[in-house]
C-alpha cells in the first residue's frame, strides 16, 4: 500500500473551487479543493515498457492549482480519468528495470501519454515525433488522461509511487540534485514554447508573469533565439532578480508593462472608452506566461500588428479583437516534443527534455533550485496555500516529497 | 518709496511664517537665528501703460524707431512669450496683448499686410485658444487666430524649421523659417526673472531640439552659475553666442517688460505682507484660507490656486537693440528683486509653491516641483549660492499632485524607467535623452495634443543639476516618502525632523536660511 493524494470527482466542491478559487486559496485548500490524502495500491501497467517508480519529488504546477480550483475549462472533463493522482512534474527512481535502463535509475518523466504509451499505432502526431499533438490521448490500453497526472491507471507524482512508460523516461545526470531535476519538466516545456514563438533575429520580446513559467520561457528565449530585447513582467523582487539572471533586459511591473513597451518600441499609444489602452506598434512577440485575462490582454495590447501572441499554460478568456484587427498570430504551447523540428545548433534534432537537462545544469537554474520548497503529502493544505502565494511568498516552485513525514 | 527687501534674524518674538507647499501653505516657527530673506515690496508702476508703450516703440534703444523698420510690402512676425510667463497670469488684459496691438496699429499705418504672430513655446505645450487668448486679448486673437496667423511655434515641423549655420562653438542654430525669413522679427518679452529675456527669447524661444541640446544638457547647467545672472550662466554663454549669429540674419526689434512684485491678489494678499505686520484683516483672511484650504478637496484647492489672477503693475518696457534692450531689464529685475545677504549658511529653507512655468492650468508633478524648487528657487542668487558647498537644502512639498497625462506624458515614463534607473543627470542624459526626444509618440503628442515635448522632463532634471551638485543633501518636508526616495531624497514630517536628519552633514547647530518667495527674491549673496 501506499500514501497518494487523490483528486476526485465532486461537483459541489468543483463549484465552490470555481467561485472562490483563485481569490481565496485558504478555501479551496480547506473544504473546496476535490482533493484527499488516500491510501491506495500501488499502480501497476501490465504492458510491455512499463515500470514502476518511487517519486522522490514531484513539483505542484499552475495547471494542477486550475484543475484543484475549477478553475480549468470544462474543455479537459473528456481528457482526464477521475479519480487520479496528480504531478506530471516528477523526479523518481525506478523500482524494477524498464527496458535498458535498470532499477534504480533516477529519472524525469516526461508525462503526456501517447501513443506508444497507450500501445496503439503511432498517430499522425507521435508518428512526426509531435508527441505532444498525439491525437490518441484517450484511448488504447490506458484509461483517457492527457498525461500522467491526469490518467486514473498511471497514478501520478503526488503519491509514493507511479508507473510509466520507457518512452516518458529520461535519465537524470550525475551530481543534478533532485531538486534540479524536477524542474526539467517545466524546462522541457519552455524551450517548446520559446520554438513556438517563432522568435527572429533581434525580435523584441515581452514576456507577461515571471513564475516558473515565465521565467524558464525566458531562460529558453534567450539561449534557444537570437531574440533581441526581452522585456518580463514581474511583481516581485525575487522574480525580478530571477528574470534578470535569466535573460530579461528588462523587467517591469504590471501596471508599467505598456508604458515601457511604447517607448523602446517607439509605438503609439491609444484609449479606447471604458476599457484599456493598447498600442499600435509594440512588440514583435508576447508570451503570456499566467494565462489570466489581464496577463493575455495585456499581450494582445502590447504586441505589433503581425506579430505573435504564445498561450503558455491555460488562457482565460479574453477579448480578442486585437488578434483580429492587428491580425496576430495567436500561437498555443503544449508540453514538449519527443523531436523539436525547430531546434538548431548544437541542439538540433534532440528532444526538448534533452535541451531542457543540458539548460537546468545552468548556475542560475541550480540556484533557483535551492529555493524550491518541499512538503511531506499530509500537509497538502499547506502545500497548495503555499504554491498558490509563492510569488508573494518569494517561492518559484513548491514540491511534494512523498518520501518525507515531516 | 518702497521697502527694500530685507533679512530678518528669527529671534523670540518673531512670529510663524508663512511657507508654501503647493496647493497650501503652513505657519512654521523657525530656530532662533534663522535669517529670513524677504523680497523687496513692489516698485512704484509705470502710470499710462499705453503711453510707456507708445513710448518705448518710437524711442527704442541702439535703434530705429519701429515705424522706420516699417514698410508696405514687407513680411513682418510678431513672436511673444508663451504662458510660462508670467506666474499667476496675468489679469486680463495681458501685456502682450496691449504691446501687439499697438505693434500692429503701427503696422498698418506703414502699410503692411503679412504679419503672423507666434507664440514662442519652444518645446512647451501648445496653448488652447483660450490661452492664446487670454494673452494677445480679444481683438487680436479674432482677427489673426481663425486664419492661422495666429499660432503655436511648432519645434518639430520640420518644413518650417531655418538651419541658420552654427556658432564658433559648433553650436546649431535651428528657428522658426517664418521668423527667420522675416524683414523683422518683433519679439515681446514678460520678464520675471533675470533669465528670461535677452537672446534668450528669440535663440531658445523659437528655436527646436537640434539647436537646445547645446545648452539644455547636464554639463551646461551644472555651469550655470546662477541662471540669474547671464554674464556667469554657461547656458547663457550659448545663448549670447547663437543670438548674435541670429542677429546677422534677421532684424530683431526686442520689446521687454518688467512687472512689480503684486502677485496675490485678494484675499490672498497676506502673502505678500511681512507676517509681523499682518493686520486684523490679514489674519482673518489668512485663517480663512487656512481652514478652507484644510477642509477643501485637492481639486478643489487646485482650482482655486489655479484660477488666481494677478494684478502686476508695469515697471517699464523698453525696446530695440536685444542686448541694450535687456541691460534696462536686467536693472529693474534687480532693483524690484535683489536683496544683499552676507555670507553662505549651511541649510536652505524653500517653500515650493503651487505654481511653476510648466504647470500653468496642470498640475505640479514631483519633477515639476524638484524643478522649482532645485532650478528656479535654489538658482535665486547672483555671486554664491545661499547655501554653502555641502550644505542641505530642505523644500516644502508634498510631491502628491501625481502626473497630468495630457500635459506631461513623457514626465510618467520619465518618473517610471529614467529615475528608477539613475538620478544623476549626467548619467539619464547620456543614455535616454535622444531616445526621448525623438520618440514619434510624443512628437505626435507635442505637436497635435497639449503635451510638453518628450525631452522636456530631461531639462527639468538639469535643471536641478546645479543644486543638486552642489549640496550634500536635499530633504522634502511633508513630502510623500516613496516619491522623494524615487527622486534620490529624503522625506521628513517636519522641520525638525529634516535638521535632525540633515545633522550629519551640517552639524547639530547650522545656520539656517529661508527665501521667503513666492514674491520672486534675488539673492545677492556676499
Ligand atoms: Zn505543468
Ligand atoms: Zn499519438
Amino acid at each position: 500500500m501506499m500514501l497518494a493524494l487523490e483528486m476526485f470527482r465532486s461537483l459541489p466542491r468543483t463549484v465552490a473551487g470555481k467561485a472562490v478559487g483563485r481569490r481565496l486559496p485558504g478555501i479551496l485548500s480547506g473544504y473546496a479543493a476535490p482533493l484527499r490524502l488516500v491510501t491506495l495500491d500501488p499502480p501497476k501497467v501490465d504492458r510491455p515498457g512499463w515500470a514502476r517508480l518511487r517519486t522522490r519529488l514531484s513539483g505542484i504546477c499552475g495547471s494542477d492549482l486550475g484543475a484543484l480550483s475549477g478553475q480549468t475549462s470544462l474543455y479537459f472533463s473528456a481528457v482526464v480519468s477521475l479519480p487520479f493522482v496528480p504531478g506530471h512534474e516528477v523526479v523518481a527512481e525506478l523500482v524494477e528495470d524498464c527496458e535498458d535502463l535498470p532499477a534504480g535509475t533516477r529519472v524525469v518523466v516526461d508525462p503526456v501519454l501517447t501513443c506508444a504509451a497507450r500501445g496503439v499505432e503511432p498517430c499522425e502526431g507521435c508518428a512526426s515525433g509531435a508527441t505532444n499533438r498525439c491525437s490518441r490521448i484517450t484511448v488504447g490500453h490506458l484509461s483517457p488522461g492527457l498525461q500522467t497526472g491526469f490518467c486514473k491507471d498511471t497514478g501520478g507524482g503526488w503519491g509514493q509511487q507511479l508507473a510509466a512508460h520507457r518512452s516518458q523516461l529520461h535519465p537524470v545526470p550525475e551530481g543534478y540534485s533532485d531538486e534540479q531535476a524536477i524542474l526539467i519538466e517545466p524546462m522541457a516545456c519552455a524551450v517548446h514554447t520559446a520554438l513556438r514563438a517563432g522568435v527572429r533575429e533581434n525580435d523584441r520580446v515581452l514576456v507577461s508573469g515571471a513564475g516558473s513559467v515565465g521565467l524558464f520561457a525566458t531562460f529558453a528565449l534567450r539561449r534557444l533565439t537570437a531574440a533581441g530585447e526581452i522585456v518580463v513582467v514581474a511583481k516581485h523582487a525575487h522574480q525580478r532578480e530571477f528574470a534578470q539572471e535569466f535573460g530579461a533586459t528588462e523587467v517591469v511591473a504590471p501596471g508599467e508593462v505598456l508604458r515601457r513597451v511604447r517607448r523602446s518600441t517607439g509605438a503609439f499609444q491609444v484609449q479606447p472608452e471604458f476599457s484599456s489602452p493598447y498600442l499600435l506598434g509594440g512588440v514583435d512577440v508576447a508570451v503570456d506566461a499566467v494565462g489570466s485575462s489581464q496577463s493575455l490582454e495585456t499581450a494582445l495590447q502590447a504586441t505589433r500588428a503581425g506579430g505573435r501572441v504564445v498561450l503558455s499554460g491555460m488562457p482565460a478568456p479574453a477579448d480578442l479583437s486585437a488578434a483580429w484587427f492587428r491580425e496576430l498570430e495567436v500561437v498555443g504551447t503544449y508540453a514538449s516534443a519527443r523531436h523539436e523540428p525547430l531546434l538548431s545548433g548544437p541542439y538540433a534534432g534532440r528532444s526538448a527534455f534533452d535541451v531542457a537537462t543540458e539548460l537546468v545544469g545552468h548556475d542560475a537554474v541550480a540556484r533557483l533550485a535551492k529555493s524550491v520548497a518541499a512538503y511531506p503529502l499530509h500537509r497538502w493544505r499547506e502545500a497548495l496555500d503555499h504554491a498558490h502565494s509563492a510569488g508573494r511568498l518569494g517561492t518559484v516552485k513548491v514540491a511534494f516529497d512523498p518520501r518525507s513525514s515531516q | 518709496m518702497t521697502r527694500p527687501g530685507f533679512v530678518l534674524e528669527v529671534d523670540d518674538r518673531t512670529p510663524p511664517l508663512v511657507v508654501h507647499e503647493g496647493l497650501g501653505f503652513r505657519l512654521e516657527s523657525f530656530p532662533l537665528g534663522t535669517r529670513v530673506v524677504y523680497p523687496p515690496e513692489s516698485l512704484p508702476t509705470v502710470p499710462d501703460v499705453e503711453a510707456a508703450i507708445r513710448d518705448a516703440l518710437l524711442h527704442p534703444e541702439d535703434s530705429a524707431p519701429l515705424p522706420e523698420l516699417l514698410f508696405a510690402g514687407m513680411r513682418l512676425t510678431i513672436a511673444f512669450d508663451d504662458l510660462s510667463l508670467p506666474l499667476p497670469s496675468m489679469k486680463a488684459p495681458d501685456i502682450r496683448g496691449r504691446i501687439i496691438e499697438q505693434v500692429l496699429t503701427l503696422a498698418a499705418e506703414a502699410g503692411v499686410d503679412d504679419v503672423e504672430i507666434v507664440a514662442a513655446n519652444a518645446l512647451h505645450r501648445r496653448m488652447t485658444a483660450a490661452e492664446l487668448r487670454h494673452i494677445v486679448g480679444e481683438r487680436v486673437f479674432r482677427s489673426f487666430y481663425p486664419q492661422g496667423l495666429l499660432y503655436n511655434f511648432d519645434a518639430e515641423d520640420r518644413d518650417n524649421l531655418a538651419h541658420l549655420g552654427t556658432t564658433d562653438h559648433g553650436e546649431d542654430i535651428e528657428i522658426s523659417k517664418r521668423a527667420a525669413e522675416s524683414d523683422l522679427l518683433v519679439y515681446v518679452n514678460v520678464n520675471l526673472v533675470a533669465m528670461d529675456g535677452g537672446h534668450k527669447s528669440v535663440g531658445i524661444g523659437l528655436a527646436s531640439y537640434k539647436s537646445l541640446r547645446h545648452h539644455h544638457n547636464p554639463k551646461t547647467m551644472v555651469q550655470s552659475r546662477s541662471f540669474m545672472d547671464h554674464k556667469k550662466s554657461a547656458m547663457h554663454h550659448s545663448a549670447w553666442r547663437i543670438g548674435r549669429v541670429i542677429k546677422d540674419h534677421v532684424k530683431v526689434f526686442q520689446i521687454e517688460t518688467t512687472l512689480d512684485n503684486d502677485v496675490f491678489p485678494k484675499p490672498f494678499d497676506f502673502f505678500q505682507k511681512r507676517e509681523w505686520e499682518w493686520g486684523v484683516r490679514d489674519q482673518g483672511s489668512m485663517l480663512a484660507a487656512k481652514r478652507g484650504l484644510a477642509v477643501a478637496p485637492q481639486k478643489l484647492r487646485h482650482k482655486l490656486f489655479h484660477d488666481m489672477r494677478s494684478a502686476y503693475g508695469l515697471t517699464g518696457i523698453s525696446a530695440g537693440e536685444v542686448e541694450a534692450v535687456h541691460e534696462k531689464t536686467l536693472e529693474r529685475v534687480h532693483r524690484q528683486q535683489v536683496v544683499e545677504v552676507q555670507g553662505q549658511s549651511d541649510v536652505l529653507v524653500l517653500g515650493v509653491p503651487y505654481l511653476g512655468p510648466y504647470n500653468v492650468n496642470s498640475s505640479m508633478n514631483p519633477i515639476l516641483a524638484t524643478c522649482m524648487g532645485l532650478g528656479y528657487y535654489f538658482n535665486s542668487y547672483r555671486h554664491q549660492p545661499v547655501v554653502r558647498r555641502g550644505g542641505a537644502v530642505i523644500l516644502y512639498h508634498p510631491l502628491n499632485e501625481g502626473f497630468n497625462q495630457l500635459h506631461h506624458p513623457s514626465y510618467v515614463d520619465f518618473y517610471e524607467e529614467v529615475l528608477a534607473e539613475s538620478t544623476d543627470p549626467a548619467v539619464i542624459g547620456e543614455k535616454y535623452e535622444q531616445q526621448f526626444a525623438e520618440d514619434e509618440w510624443y512628437r505626435h503628442l507635442y505637436r497635435t495634443s497639449h503635451a510638453y515635448h518628450g525631452v522636456h522632463p530631461f531639462y527639468m532634471w538639469y535643471w536641478a543639476a546645479h543644486a543638486m551638485d552642489h549640496v550634500d543633501e536635499v530633504i522634502w518636508v511633508g513630502a510623500d516618502r516613496k516619491v522623494a526616495a524615487r527622486l534620490g531624497f529624503r522625506a521628513a514630517s517636519t522641520l525638525a525632523d529634516a535638521l535632525e536628519m540633515a545633522s550629519g552633514t551640517v552639524g547639530t547647530s547650522p545656520s539656517i536660511t529661508y527665501l521667503h518667495n513666492p514674491p520672486q527674491l534675488l539673492a545677492d549673496v556676499r
